[in-house]
């Protein structure tokens, strides 16, 4: 007898062979699953707002500055808002980016100084530099609720039509800026549309 | 000393306990129905923050705020619908601890009964086939392995 004959193996058919791929199959599966769950980030909720008008507010200036914000400034030109609050630690990385822009006069920058008070948030302002034209004072969060902010910093394109093109998440980094918003503001400004 | 460490322990532990009932500590509404309804819709919806929480059981700052909210919705009139309406239309469906039965979340809903179903079509393909050989075994001999037996037996040796 042949060493042939006994092995279990050489009687192995092809729905053997099919079967044996299952457990490789499996694993390929779940790496797949979690290759693509690497680059996931499930801390970033998706706005339902986007390609809607912005949500309808009146907010008062912050005591001794002038200029609150209000739905229709958004009207009349594309226009970048960003939620801050002097309390928030991240919102001092993004400044420097906002006085950048401020200086460089490219697009208006509104604050939605969120749940903050207001001699605070004047003070953050002359310590770090004042980037925005007009800055609202939402003392409870119910217009940030409104525009369906649930971290802070937050930062919406807006439209010249007063509609939200898009919502960075998290602090605005100069990569953010390049890529993502500036391409869009300048597609804006032009009279086309933008989608980031 | 073994009194001593269990009584640390058990303080501690009791510590920690209080701490879990001092979450929902914001002023209830003044009717206790209402004040119900609007616990239901707390359970109901998920805190952005620490997003695996509901509201209810949430202690960030914003789902404090959403509990409030959900709160004067209901002072003023909303069903409970409405309210729960009145936050999706600002965070989305993600805020739903239940996502809605939609096409986007199609496979979610029946993604459980679709594994039931390959499991146990599965188990029953394999069942079917160790059953095969067995039912081979038993079988009587065809007319075909019948006239080869013999052969084998008279000539002592294959063919």
């Amino acid at each position: 007898m042949s060493i042939e004959a006994n092995d279990p193996n050489s009687e192995e058919t092809p729905r053997r062979i099919w079967l044996r791929m299952v457990p490789l199959a499996v694993a390929l599966l779940i790496g797949g699953f979690l290759f693509v769950g690497l680059n996931l980030r499930p801390k970033e909720i998706p706005s339902v707002l986007i390609g809607k008008d912005v949500p309808t507010f009146d907010l008062p200036a912050l005591p001794g500055r002038p200029k609150g914000l209000k739905s229709a400034d958004l009207k009349g030109q594309v226009s970048l808002v960003n939620v801050f609050a002097s309390w928030c630690v991240s919102c001092r990385a993004e400044h420097p980016l906002f006085m950048k822009l401020k200086a460089q006069n490219i697009v208006p920058v509104h604050g939605l100084n969120y749940k903050d008070e207001g001699p605070a948030a004047i003070g953050w302002l002359q310590r770090y530099g004042d980037p925005y034209d007009r800055v609202g004072a939402d003392l409870n969060g119910r217009v940030g609720i409104d525009w369906g902010v649930y971290g802070v910093p937050e930062t919406f394109l807006i439209s010249a039509e007063g509609r939200i093109v898009c919502k960075h998440i998290g602090p605005v980094m100069e990569r953010d800026l390049q890529e993502k918003l500036l391409p869009a503001i300048t597609a804006l400004q032009k009279g086309g549309t933008a989608k980031c | 000393m073994p009194f001593m460490r269990n009584l640390i322990t058990m303080v501690f532990v009791l510590g920690l306990a209080g701490s879990a009932w001092a979450v929902a500590v914001d002023k209830p509404m003044d009717d206790p129905v209402l004040e119900a309804r609007a616990r239901v819709i707390h359970k109901q919806l998920r805190c952005l923050v620490c997003q695996n929480q509901s509201i209810e059981d949430s202690n960030a700052s914003l789902a404090r705020d959403l509990r409030i909210l959900v709160r004067d919705r209901i002072e003023a009139g909303d069903s409970d619908d409405e309210t729960i309406r009145y936050i999706v239309d600002r965070y989305g469906d993600w805020v739903l601890l239940k996502p809605p039965v939609k096409s986007g979340t199609i496979f979610l809903w029946l993604g459980p009964v679709l594994f039931l179903a390959l499991a146990v079509i599965f188990i029953f393909l394999w069942y079917r086939r160790r059953q095969t050989p067995v039912a081979a075994v038993n079988a009587p001999l065809s007319h075909d392995e019948q006239a080869r037996l013999k052969s084998i037996l008279d000539n002592g040796d294959r063919g």
